[in-house]
């Protein structure tokens, strides 16, 4: 006999859908079928089950082959190479539990490191704008029972968050909005065509890398100023009528994504756009929230925010926390060659770090904590994979919309496996040995 | 040999996602990331084949990708390659203080390279580090 595990909670992107439900085998260790997910999500549940997955810590030969190793060897290593540099990078976190990344902190703290999270390739930008200006936001569950005017900025739910419009943000009836998706106005603005803009009621196709101008000539708009003939190509009349929606409606959410986060103008595109959420309020009420990647980079900020106060890339090497993105954000330090031991958990930066860094990595004393096999993995040291949070052990979360939601385990690892947590606290008790720190 | 020259983004894509988590050093991630998604007109521009590889190349670096016709157009002038370590290899790393690379907007020049090869994730990385 299958069992069915209900309301498990997707370990893949910030929307952190809550509703999945596996069915594993009468032991209790496989997983058989997920049902609920998207494509992705599912795809994570069942890669856990893979045959080929390495399930022990190796350490890379001179000759560029692997040697296992066991977990306390790994820690060792982590450990001394960890408290050797001057100043180590520490970078990730995003797909690990709360509790694991205080546990890496501890370790920070010791070896003067510097903790950077993957917003820094992400919505790094967005946090410093909010630095700036502030936010006027709102959680799912608002916009799901009452926004009547969706904005979707620079991002593509369709595809990286498949389930956000569904369960939250077009299809989806609340309390206010019956009707689902025709509750709702729905605008996309996107260079390209997206699948999101096809199932919009208006496609904004602005020219790339000009989004401060057409939030300007919104903010404009709303007080029916003069504007020019076209703004970021966008005819004056779409922006005045765009305007006119946006004021007619009851609450308005602006959802935006790495469109305006990676292009240039970055944190100042946002800024404005907060800024605009704010003129909205003057008429109607508006939220603005950004779409986050990994299904816990906001637990990330959330945990360097009570411990250190900032939210990304923290630098402790002075013993004390400063943070300033630019120069303590990870691809600067490694671009500029400032730090001498890299150290990765929960996140791929071979894969999503522009390669001048990852060429920086390879050249580091490096370890590397993933369960998988990633280019990250094969540019580090030290390899080590663990369980998986949210399928093979709980931990807590924390949604784009800043909600905590504890994740729950659903399977067993494989045997003799450690999970985030278990290793950093090997890791932790040994830097704790090497530095003359009582536990 | 004609080249043509293009504005690059990147961004995630269902299938980038799910290849992915299926495994980055397996083919399929190659499939679904060591692409440039050109506009039609480029293509013709071009003069290849869909589906053919080219060269990409900017002022940060370069790499071979297969060319295949957006799914998400059209949008002239406008290529669009997953995120991935294929367009990490071509983007602009300038992080002007912010801390963020700039991975949308990077100028590249785009041409054939019928005879070159799309390597895997792993091999486009470990060969570029020897280099």
């Amino acid at each position: 006999m299958t069992q069915l595990v209900t309301d498990i909670i997707c370990p893949f992107c910030g929307t952190l859908c809550d509703d999945i439900e596996v069915e594993v085998s009468d032991d209790g260790k496989k997983i058989i079928k997920v049902t609920n997910a998207c494509a992705i999500g599912a795809e994570k549940f069942l890669h856990a089950q893979s045959p080929d997955r390495i399930v022990r810590p190796r350490m890379k030969q001179e000759d560029g082959s692997w040697k296992e190793v066991t977990y306390d060897e790994a820690a060792k290593y982590t450990a001394k190479i960890l408290c050797d540099a001057k100043k180590p990078l520490m970078y990730g976190w995003s797909s690990t539990s709360c509790e694991a990344q205080a546990t890496g902190h501890m370790i920070a703290e010791l070896v003067g490191g510097v903790v950077d999270n993957t917003a820094t390739v992400c919505h790094g930008p967005s946090l410093i704008a909010v630095h700036d200006v502030g936010i006027p936001s709102c959680t799912l569950g608002e916009v799901k029972n009452r926004a009547d005017r969706v904005i979707f900025w620079g991002c593509n739910p369709a595809h990286a968050h498949p389930r956000h419009m569904s369960r939250y943000s077009i299809f989806s009836r609340g309390y206010f909005t019956t009707k689902g998706s025709k509750s709702r106005k729905i605008i996309v603005v996107d260079p390209r065509p997206t699948d999101t803009a096809s199932v919009a009621d208006y496609h904004i196709q602005i020219q790339q890398g000009r989004d401060y101008e057409l939030i300007d000539a919104l903010r404009v708009a709303l007080q029916e100023g003069p504007l020019p003939e076209t703004v970021a190509g966008v005819p004056k009349e779409k922006i005045y009528d765009i305007a006119r929606l946006l004021k007619s409606g009851r609450f308005v959410t602006i959802f935006f994504g790495m469109g305006v986060t990676h292009s240039l103008g970055k944190n100042h595109n946002i800024d404005i756009a907060i800024a605009l959420t704010s003129d909205l309020n003057k008429y109607t009420k508006a939220a603005i929230i950004p779409m986050r990647g990994h299904y816990n980079v906001t637990g990330s900020g959330q945990v360097l925010g009570w411990q250190f106060g900032f939210p990304f890339c923290v630098d402790l090497s002075r013993g004390f926390a400063r943070y300033n993105p630019g120069e303590s954000s990870a691809n600067d330090l490694l671009m500029r060659g400032e730090v001498d031991a890299n150290f990765v958990i929960g996140s791929d930066p071979g894969s999503h770090f522009p390669f001048k860094s990852v060429k920086v990595i390879n050249e580091l004393p490096s370890v590397c904590i993933d369960p998988h096999m990633t280019p990250t993995v094969a540019v580090s040291k030290c390899h080590v994979p663990v369980a998986l949070v949210g399928i093979e052990v709980g931990g807590s979360c924390y949604r784009m919309d800043n909600v905590p939601i504890e994740s729950r385990k659903v399977v067993d690892p494989p045997a003799g496996m450690l999970t985030d947590g278990e290793f950093l606290e090997l890791v932790l008790t040994e830097v704790q040995r090497i530095k003359g720190v009582a536990a | 040999m004609t080249k043509i020259t293009v504005n690059l983004i990147t961004g995630r894509t269902i299938q980038q996602g799910v290849s992915m988590e299926a495994g980055k050093e397996k083919e399929d991630y190659m499939k679904s990331c060591g692409i440039i998604e050109l506009d039609a007109v480029d293509i013709a521009k071009l003069g290849i084949w869909k589906n053919s590889n080219v060269r990409v190349t900017s002022d940060f670096g370069s790499v071979v990708v297969k060319a295949i016709e957006a799914t998400q157009g059209p949008h002239p002038g406008l290529a669009w390659i997953p995120m991935g370590p294929w367009a990490n290899m071509v983007i602009d790393t300038n992080t002007y203080s912010t801390g963020m690379p700039t991975f949308k907007g990077t100028p590249v020049t785009v041409e054939p390279a019928e005879k070159e090869i799309v390597l895997s994730s792993i091999d486009l990385v470990l060969n570029a580090c020897k280099e």
